[in-house]
């Protein structure tokens, strides 16, 4: 018998690809953080976890970074945003550009040249966990700047100009109609700068002078020691990264292509 | 007519933007400057010199770094790009389940933290007995940036007439011809940028990088992060001359970004 030739055929590789490789992976994830070095069922991995009082704390510590962290970049992305957003420059993406193209230089030499610049004013070593969040706010800015400004630039000038003939002031129109039209925009960056400053060990070990620990750093940790640990550790984080994209009403898609598309 | 409050304003605009440019490109300018002159501490004064520029073209152990950086991101790239264009083309052409099933899973490596990913692969390679290799480096980089293809190519596949595709078959094309010829030139932009985005993405990889790469492998990532966080082995001669590296790549990033927008531009005003 011959096979019928279908378009839909031309997705079989990739489909085969993802189950291999990213569908059993997660499987086996799920198998290792439910059950003990014997392969007995347990949930004793997820209990002991919650139940160290150090890694607690660093749980809590790591939190408060992300969100320090989270709340910088909005700060900064947000009137960046706003301004280029609304400007009636001509040449606006080329602004734009200009705040996007760092993101294209190696993440690990961008860590390294704020670790250098952080070791000539006399910081590195000093305020490690200041040194975290400010590397992290540096690298991960852009993440927020753009998904904001696309929300923004979606919005109907005529609303502006709708709202001032209304009588409404700067701020009113800011707070009743700016705001929440951009909110999901914000909620984009804010779901990619979250998770990473959660997860993404590289910036915390070069500018925390090995005293910041991280969530992320756990894996790392357990990927030596404890294969059952390290995959509850995963799990938990997929189950964080799950929640959040569907409490946030999932990250747009465009948003994650790194301003490719400008 | 405008006041002196909205000069103001203005001003004040035109400072925020400026003092947050400066805190993005703070560092990468100091690191350019230090790589002309030929000390190893930042701050210190020094001769103008290209000493770090040919310490960084002479220690074979760099230049490898870099070669294989180059050539990782290149393979990745064009195969991520072939099976994610393929695999964009699957999902569109399939029925609602499938494809809502395939996208699906396409976005879990999109939102996964990547050290996620990256422990979940080095888990199942050596649970499936796959020695770490450059088979599994592929596939740890194929893993990451496939998906952003698919990304890029379904909304090309969207704004594409489906009928031209049929009309290729009512004239007699095969369905392989018809796809090269009609279908395909119609994404070749998403395909484009699906490319660069699997390019930017494998070279920047430094998680997924590290739990798949077989031993003694290095990249830019993991040397300079090696060479910063341990820097037992690494003299401060190597960390100087990742200023050089750091520059160059500025340098090239900066070309590419004003080559691309004045080709850009032109393709826009010919239209």
């Amino acid at each position: 018998m011959r096979l019928q030739f279908s378009r839909k055929m031309l997705g079989i590789p990739y489909a085969v690809f993802l189950l291999f490789f990213v569908i059993l992976p997660m499987l086996i994830i799920l198998f290792y953080a439910f059950t003990d070095k014997e392969m007995h069922f347990t949930f004793e991995n997820f209990v002991r976890f919650f139940s160290d009082p150090s890694k607690l704390s660093t749980i809590a510590y790591s939190l408060v970074i992300a969100l320090i962290t989270t709340l910088a970049c909005l700060a900064i992305a947000y009137p960046v945003a706003y301004i280029l957003a609304r400007s009636r420059m001509k040449k606006k993406f080329v602004l734009l550009l200009l705040f996007v193209t760092p993101m294209w230089i190696n993440f690990v030499l961008r860590v390294n040249a704020i670790r250098e610049l952080l070791n000539w004013v006399g910081l590195l070593g000093e305020a490690n966990y200041f040194n975290t969040i400010f590397g992290m706010v540096y690298d991960f800015l852009p993440f927020m700047i753009l998904p904001v400004y696309t929300s923004l630039l979606k919005i109907d000038p005529s609303y502006y100009e709708a709202s001032a003939d209304l009588g409404a002031g700067w701020t009113r129109t800011f707070t009743r109609i700016t705001l929440p039209l951009s909110m999901p925009g914000i909620m984009s960056g804010i779901t990619m700068v979250f998770l990473p400053s959660m997860t993404n060990y590289v910036v915390s070990d070069m500018l925390g002078n090995s005293k910041v620990t991280i969530i992320g750093k756990f894996i790392y940790e357990y990927f030596g020691t404890n294969w059952n640990m390290g995959s509850m550790v995963a799990l938990i984080l997929l189950i964080v990264v799950f929640l959040s994209t569907w409490l946030t009403g999932g990250f747009k898609e465009e948003d994650t292509v790194r301003g490719a598309n400008i | 007519m405008m006041n002196r409050k909205g000069i103001l304003v203005n001003c004040c605009k035109a400072v925020f933007i400026g003092l947050v440019l400066l805190f993005l490109y703070a560092p990468i300018l100091l690191l350019a400057v230090y790589s002309f002159i030929d000390t190893d501490v930042i701050g210190t004064t020094g001769e103008f010199s290209f000493v770090h520029y040919t310490a960084l073209f002479t220690d074979a152990k760099v230049l490898e770094m870099i070669a294989n950086t180059l050539v990782i991101a290149f393979v990745s790239a064009a195969l991520s790009t072939i099976l994610g264009t393929l695999g964009a083309l699957g999902i569109y052409y399939s029925k609602k389940r499938a494809k809502t099933v395939m996208g699906a899973v396409n976005r879990i490596p999109i939102i996964n933290a990547e050290i996620v990913t990256a422990l979940a692969l080095a888990i199942a390679f050596v649970v499936c007995a796959i020695p770490k290799s450059y088979f599994t480096l592929l596939v740890g980089h194929m893993v990451i940036s496939t998906p952003f293809v698919v990304l890029s190519v379904m909304p090309k596949l969207k704004q594409m007439d489906n009928s031209l595709y049929e009309a290729a078959l009512d004239l007699g094309a095969s369905p392989a011809k018809a796809l090269f010829r009609v279908v395909l030139p119609q994404i070749v932009p998403g395909v484009i940028s699906g490319f660069m985005l699997a390019i930017t993405l494998s070279l920047d990889d430094y998680i997924v990088t590290f739990y798949t790469r077989p031993n003694g492998f290095e990249t830019i990532s993991t040397y300079v992060f090696n060479a910063t966080t341990r820097g037992n082995a690494q003299t401060a001669a190597t960390l100087s001359s990742f200023w050089a590296l750091t520059t160059i790549i500025f340098v090239l990033i900066l070309l590419i970004v004003l080559i691309s927008n004045l080709t850009g531009r032109k393709k826009e005003e010919t239209r």
